[in-house]
């Protein structure tokens, strides 16, 4: 019996006079991994913040476990905590250690005591393999250990639903591998999750869903292999093969693939 | 005679002191309170820290000093130590709001962003996250902000303090030599300028950020 998660009916944002999202409709089933792809600007990063609530939308709602959360008089701030994010830009806390980093979230917004939020911090770090690291300060990290930092940050919240947002792209092509490795593996956990990212080799492994959009509305929507060898259009297979050959081998230099 | 110029001008180095130690700090906080205003205010209170800081930093220091010394002086009955040091608390606070607004500014909106996203509210997020970053990026103009401070001390010099400035003029008076005096006040200011320095200096490399 699926239960769904995350429910996003007619979302529209637009600034000023420029639409960025128009009438989208998602679904996000427990334990799932959906993915988001598509041509940069068509508002996928908006639609994360949208759903934190980062972003006040125009029109629309969201619904996480059934209850409405961006209706007016929700306390976004509780909201929130239910909702992990982990940002392209990293955005670790630079005068915090890795720890501390992983640890404030527990203690200062889930008021746990010290003690047992460092306990928590400790977990999420071994989880995702930087326990050794724990007294390091982001500068002192590479920009893999660093997302990898940021996703334990978000993880030690328990989130009901986790929200990548572009995690690879500020990554040299050598990092990659060792944060996809780390979202491999929440996936098997079963953790819920809505990437957008241009990994394609990680969302045809991994994705139970991949959503093409393009121009601010949801253009398709299906499982990998639909999406990859029967897409209902033909603008969904030209986006996807020219992306699977930009970025399908991350450890290919991207100069091979001149486009 | 150099001796006894020197010994009584020092006289005056603790009220220089004091007066910089309750305007520094006055400033600082009330500096704050305006920057944060000025940051993450809405369209009064921002606008207010705007106008504030404007006003305070267009009219020349001596000008402010007498404007709130008369205004205290006349509806309280206060020492010229603390209405001069409460005044000069007010005036340093407008620069610190520019240079603190600045530092937070500097911050970065992703910082916010991140803590706002773990579900924290703007003002656990500023008081855990920006403010700790803001104020180590600001120590640098600030150290400048305090040379300032204590030089201007000086000017309470108008309102009758006996701090250094003052003691220099006696005894310049007194003993017909204005030389002597005000370079041995200068000395003595130079001296406290080139220590406060090197402390934040200190202060500044205990609280770098490691790996940055």
């Amino acid at each position: 019996m699926e239960n769904t998660i995350l429910r996003i009916e007619n979302l529209s944002k637009s600034y000023g006079s420029s639409t960025i999202l128009k009438d989208v409709n998602l679904t996000v089933n427990e334990g799932d991994t959906v993915v988001i792809i598509g041509p940069s600007g068509t508002g996928k990063s908006t639609l994360l913040r949208c759903i934190n609530l980062l972003t006040k939308t125009n029109s629309g709602r969201i619904f996480l476990d059934d209850k409405e959360i961006n209706a007016h008089g929700v306390d976004e701030n509780d909201v929130r905590k239910h909702i992990g994010m982990v940002f392209q830009d990293f955005l670790l806390f630079n005068h915090l250690t890795a720890l501390e980093n992983v640890m404030i979230g527990p203690s200062k917004v889930l008021k746990m005591d010290q003690v047992a939020a460092r306990e928590k911090a400790f977990f999420e770090l071994e989880r995702v393999g930087l326990k050794d690291k724990a007294h390091l300060y982001p500068g002192q990290l590479s920009g893999g250990q660093k997302q990898r930092v940021g996703i334990a940050r978000a993880l030690a919240m328990d989130p009901r639903v986790m929200l990548f947002d572009e995690p690879t792209s500020a990554l040299d092509p050598e990092l990659i591998g060792e944060v996809l490795e780390v979202m491999r593996k929440l996936a098997l956990e079963g953790m819920t999750m809505l990437v957008v990212t241009h990994e394609m080799g990680f969302a045809r492994e991994v994705a139970d869903k991949i959503v093409f959009m393009e121009h601010g509305v949801v253009a398709e929507e299906g499982a990998p292999d639909d999406l990859f060898f029967h897409p209902k259009h033909e603008r969904t297979r030209e986006f996807l093969w020219k992306i699977t050959e930009l970025y399908g081998k991350h450890d290919q230099e991207k100069g091979e693939n001149p486009e | 005679m150099v001796l006894e110029i020197m010994g009584y001008i020092l006289g005056g180095t603790l009220i220089t002191i004091a007066v910089t130690l309750v305007a520094l700090p006055m400033g600082l906080v009330l500096g704050m309170l305006f920057a944060l205003a000025r940051v993450y205010g809405g369209k009064f209170l921002s606008g207010f820290a705007a106008l504030y800081s404007t006003v305070m930093r267009a009219v020349p220091p001596i000008v402010l000093l007498f404007i709130l010394y008369f205004i205290l002086a006349g509806s309280i009955n206060i020492s010229p130590f603390w209405a001069g040091s409460i005044a000069l608390g007010v005036i340093s606070s407008s620069y610190q709001l520019e240079i603190l607004r600045g530092a937070v500014q500097s911050v970065g909106g992703g910082q916010m962003m991140a803590a706002r996203a773990l579900g924290m509210s703007r003002l656990t997020a500023i008081r855990h996250i920006i403010i700790p970053q803001a104020l180590r990026l600001a120590i640098p103009p600030w150290s400048n902000e305090a040379s300032i401070v204590l030089k201007d001390s000086s000017l309470v010099y108008a309102i009758g303090v006996p701090e250094i400035l003052r003691r220099a003029q006696f005894v310049s008076a007194r003993t017909y030599q204005p030389f002597l005096a005000f370079t041995a006040a200068a000395l003595i200011y130079f001296l406290l300028t080139f220590l406060s320095n090197r402390l934040l200096d200190r202060l500044e490399d205990k609280t770098r950020i490691p790996g940055f």
